[in-house]
């Protein structure tokens, strides 16, 4: 029986698909059987992250309207060998053909296959995030250092507190400038954390790589070089249960804190 | 005829006080009332009395009360200050008691959340901005204050909100609002502070420690030292 993981964060444009897409992909790299889930009905966009866009031949609407079996709407990610699925969003339908029942059924399904469920969440907190809360187990809140992204995630934990079938969420905070947290000109991750007093399971810096990554449709997960990308794997291995430390933020403190970290043994 | 009087009337330095007996039937006590009183209207005098009325071990309702007011009123110079009963209905007993309490309560509020509470609030935790408490009484809050706090959300002008660190975004007692300056002074340390209504009708904020002061009523320690 696997878990269902959803990614939400109230505000639009902070990088829930995004780090849907390499949150899986990670746990993919890991050896995991993953399913990637689009709720977002009518703006789908997971799919073309993913770089899956032309192999959609079914999709979340038509499984749950019995046009088709769940196994023939899942699209397979060649690039794993087995490991990665995506179950697309219909394009032509909204967010009210699909209710929560239906899609706490399905996911309850497809956790018997799977070890993870990815569940993108949209943005709001209307019938689109409740359905994608519905067959959650455990939730995963994106958030910008932006003061209006950290008050809608303040929002949003608040609602998913609420949710009894949910864990206590936890946070990434996204696209973080190091520079501009230096100068006090963003919200620093100390003060996020302590504001949403929720647990901290990654974070990751602002870096061109990730949106040339998503326009050529291949994760930055993918990519090991990337710092971005080792911030998403660290995530990943923190969602297994390892321990692992937070990325240092900084370039120069970065010899520092390696140096630091060799003389302790610390990898 | 009856051994004991079921309305008696006794006068004393601020007016008169109508004592009626509780154990009769309240269609009876009013006929003997508009006897008694009858019989004893003073009507040379043009000077208003005030009246007291006492009626023991009797629960009156809204309607009755109003029956008995109207009934000695028509008696020209009497006016009805007060009716005192010795008891009270349950639901009556069970507000009192909440709008008394201290609610304690352990949780973050969070933007979009509001929490509400007919007597005292103690939070433990902090106020989210975009989140509300609202308490019929005083509201301390051992955490942050970033949101809106709203004390003595049914007209006490005396309530009080306490907060350990005090950065509300508004704050309201009673009927008064005020909110944060626009321009956020950040090297300010809002730490311990209270918001009273002060003799301006101004919400004011302040130290806390000037409240056993300002607000005796606060303290509910009976006796010590």
């Amino acid at each position: 029986m696997g878990e269902a993981i959803v990614i939400t964060s109230g505000k639009g444009g902070v990088g829930k698909t995004t780090t849907s897409a390499n949150v899986g992909t990670a746990l993919a790299l890991q050896g995991k059987r993953v399913c990637l889930v689009d709720t977002d009905i009518g703006l789908r966009n997971l799919d073309v992250v993913m770089g899956l866009e032309n192999r959609i031949i079914y999709d979340l609407v038509d499984v749950v309207e019995g046009r088709c079996k769940i196994h023939q709407a899942l699209v397979k990610d060649k690039r794993f060998d087995d490991l990665l699925y995506l179950l697309p969003a219909a394009q032509t339908s909204d967010k009210s053909a699909v209710k929560p029942e239906q899609m706490k059924k399905l996911v309850d399904e497809l956790k018997q296959d799977y070890d993870y469920i990815v569940i993108d969440c949209p943005a709001g907190i209307e019938q689109g995030y409740k359905n994608a809360v519905a067959g959650a187990d455990k939730a995963i809140v994106v958030t910008t250092p932006e003061v209006s992204a950290v008050r809608d995630a303040d929002r949003i934990i608040g609602l998913l507190e609420k949710e009894e079938n949910v864990e206590a969420p936890k946070l990434i905070i996204n696209r973080i400038r190091s520079h501009m947290m230096k100068n006090g000109d963003m919200l620093d991750v100390d003060e996020i954390t302590a504001h949403l007093s929720i647990d901290l399971i990654g974070i990751v810096a602002d870096d061109d790589e990730v949106i040339k990554a998503s326009n050529h449709g291949e994760p930055i997960a993918l990519n090991p070089n990337s710092k971005a990308s080792v911030a998403y794997r660290n995530i990943a291995r923190r969602i297994l249960g390892e321990s692992v430390p937070l990325q240092p933020l900084d370039e120069e403190n970065k010899g520092v804190f390696s140096k630091i970290k060799k003389f302790f043994g610390v990898k | 005829m009856k051994k004991n009087q079921n309305v008696t009337i006794k006068g004393t330095k601020d007016g008169l006080t109508l004592h009626l007996d509780d154990s009769c039937s309240y269609g009876e006590l009013k006929k003997e009332l508009d006897l008694k009183l009858s019989e004893s209207s003073r009507a040379g005098e043009d000077r208003l009395i005030s009246v007291r009325v006492q009626v023991g071990n009797r629960y009156l309702t809204e309607e009755q009360q109003e029956e008995l007011k109207e009934l000695i009123r028509q008696k020209k110079n009497l006016i009805v200050e007060s009716i005192s009963s010795n008891v009270i209905t349950k639901e009556e007993a069970e507000k009192r008691r909440e709008e008394n309490e201290i609610v304690s309560v352990a949780k973050m509020i969070r933007s979009g959340q509001v929490l509400e509470v007919p007597g005292d609030l103690l939070l433990v935790g902090d106020v989210n901005p975009g989140g509300t408490v609202m308490a019929g009484g005083n509201i301390f809050i051992m955490g942050a204050l970033k949101g809106i706090a709203h004390a003595g959300c049914h007209g006490n002008k005396e309530a009080v909100v306490v907060a350990s660190l005090m950065k509300p975004s508004q704050l309201r007692i009673s009927d008064c609002i005020n909110r944060a300056p626009d321009k956020d002074q950040d090297d300010e340390k809002r730490e311990m502070e209270c918001a009273y209504i002060d003799e301006n009708e101004q919400i004011t904020v302040d130290r806390l420690q000037v409240l056993m002061h300002l607000r005796q009523n606060i303290t509910r320690l009976q006796g010590g030292s």
